[in-house]
């Protein structure tokens, strides 16, 4: 642990792994979360490591497993991680597309011990969900939850929010009625990577946000606890920053593809960091000691107007991504914050999404991505 | 994520689909040699339900 985390809390250790297994993906969502360029990523960590890192992870006390990528049912050998995820003893969750899971998928994941699926739908039309995707998944989607629940398992739908869906939340609130989801994420979009390179298409007004918040509370307040409706924070529109996956470096270990150990799984495009990989260090090397999990931990690292803020306990300062990516400071306020000098950055974007836009939305596709990776290098400005 | 506390934990760790309500305050009454746990354990199950974290089961 370091002096400087010292006087905030101590460091204990990750609860959460969330194992991107691979970048591969048949949906080209333009809010994705993974990198802009992860097409230059194809060094995939193999089984062994997978398991070792599993191993590590639970050695320290993590409990709670996400299958995530890009899709983790393109990797064949999701069924032999899940087995031995259970086996340690995780509580496994496969956050998927649908795209892949079949009958004979599902049984033996079932078999491996898979304790829950989260299923994501782009939109409760299948217009707007193929439009976006840029596949034609929305029956199929139906078809998988159908599986899913026909096998019993426990199943959160998430639907990613913004301009061109929020209207529609009602709908989506009944989609996930209709399949038998016990939980509905209505997750706001967070702008990194695709989502913010698609800001001024899919920030929405805050009109449109203010009714969808009305509609959230009435069918809250109707449905009790048939359905529990998560509304991740839209941040832009809060005031104040999002206490951003609970602290840097406090909860959650991501692990990416090519083996490279992350707080989250935007943060591989901050600079100087040096992130450390699970091929060359030990999960417990990563988390207690490599310079780059440090960095952010405790309040040292504070500027004003966090640092004399009597809310740095509530929101640890925000989101450094955010922070860098919108002041190109990494160790600034988070701009979400009404009291950073730089929060005019947000509010200038809420303003601009109310505006023509000028070019298309960019699919989040190999192709684009290396596109981008050509036009500008390592990062993409987006003042 | 949630975490629970001990007490949470303690209880949360016998509701196994078999045992009754009345077993489980029994267990901890005798795990921690006290009584008059009925009242907390079924406010805290309550509660763990409305959460979705359990469920009733009629055998």
């Amino acid at each position: 642990m370091s002096a400087k985390a010292a006087a905030f809390a101590p460091v204990t250790p990750p609860l959460w792994l969330v194992a991107e297994l691979t970048y591969t993906c048949p949906l080209h969502c333009p809010f994705c979360s993974n990198p802009l360029d992860f097409a230059a990523q194809n060094n995939e960590l193999s089984t062994a490591d997978w398991i070792r890192v599993l191993k590590e992870a639970r050695g320290l006390g993590a409990v709670q497993l996400g299958f995530s990528g890009g899709e983790p049912l393109t990797r064949n050998d999701l069924e032999e991680l899940v087995a031995e995820a259970h086996a340690l003893g995780y509580y496994t969750n496969l956050i998927t597309s649908g795209a892949g899971l079949n009958e004979a998928r599902i049984r033996n994941l079932q078999e491996a011990g898979l304790d829950h699926i989260q299923l994501s739908f782009q939109d409760s039309t299948r217009e707007v969900n193929d439009f976006l995707s840029s596949t034609r998944t929305f029956d199929l989607k139906r078809r998988v939850a159908q599986l899913i629940k026909g096998h019993g398992f426990p199943m959160v739908m998430n639907c990613v929010i913004h301009r061109l869906n929020i209207d529609h939340v009602e709908r989506i609130i009944d989609l996930a009625l209709d399949i038998g989801a016990e939980y509905l994420e209505l997750a706001n979009a967070q702008y990194y990577g695709w989502a913010l390179l698609n800001r001024d298409h899919l920030l929405p007004s805050r009109t449109q946000l203010e009714r969808a918040e009305a509609v959230v509370a009435a069918r809250r307040a109707d449905l009790g606890n048939r359905l529990r409706i998560l509304f991740v924070v839209p941040d832009y529109f809060e005031g104040r920053p999002k206490r951003c996956m609970n602290g840097w470096a406090t909860t959650i270990l991501c692990v990416s593809p090519d083996g490279t150990a992350l707080p989250c799984q935007a943060a591989r495009m901050l600079p100087n960091l040096a992130f450390p990989s699970v091929r060359t260090s030990s999960v417990r090397e990563i988390w207690f000691e490599s310079p780059a999990f440090n960095r952010f931990r405790g309040e040292a690292w504070m500027p004003e107007p966090c640092r004399s803020c009597p809310e740095r306990i509530v929101d640890y300062g925000g989101c450094r991504c955010q922070a860098y990516l919108l002041t190109g400071d990494i160790g600034a306020t988070d701009p979400a914050c009404d009291k950073s000098p730089h929060h005019g950055i947000v509010l200038a974007a809420i303003a601009k999404s109310e505006q023509i836009r000028e070019h298309p939305l960019r699919f989040r596709s190999p192709d684009n991505s290396r596109r981008i990776m050509e036009a500008s290098g390592s990062r993409t400005d987006f003042e | 994520m949630v975490k629970l506390n001990a007490s949470a934990g303690q209880i949360l760790l016998r509701c196994d689909g078999m045992r009754s309500m009345a077993q489980i305050v029994a267990e901890l009454e005798n795990a921690y040699a006290t009584t008059g746990l009925a009242a907390d354990v079924e406010a805290f199950l309550k509660f763990a339900n409305d959460k979705g974290w359990v469920e009733r089961v009629d055998r």
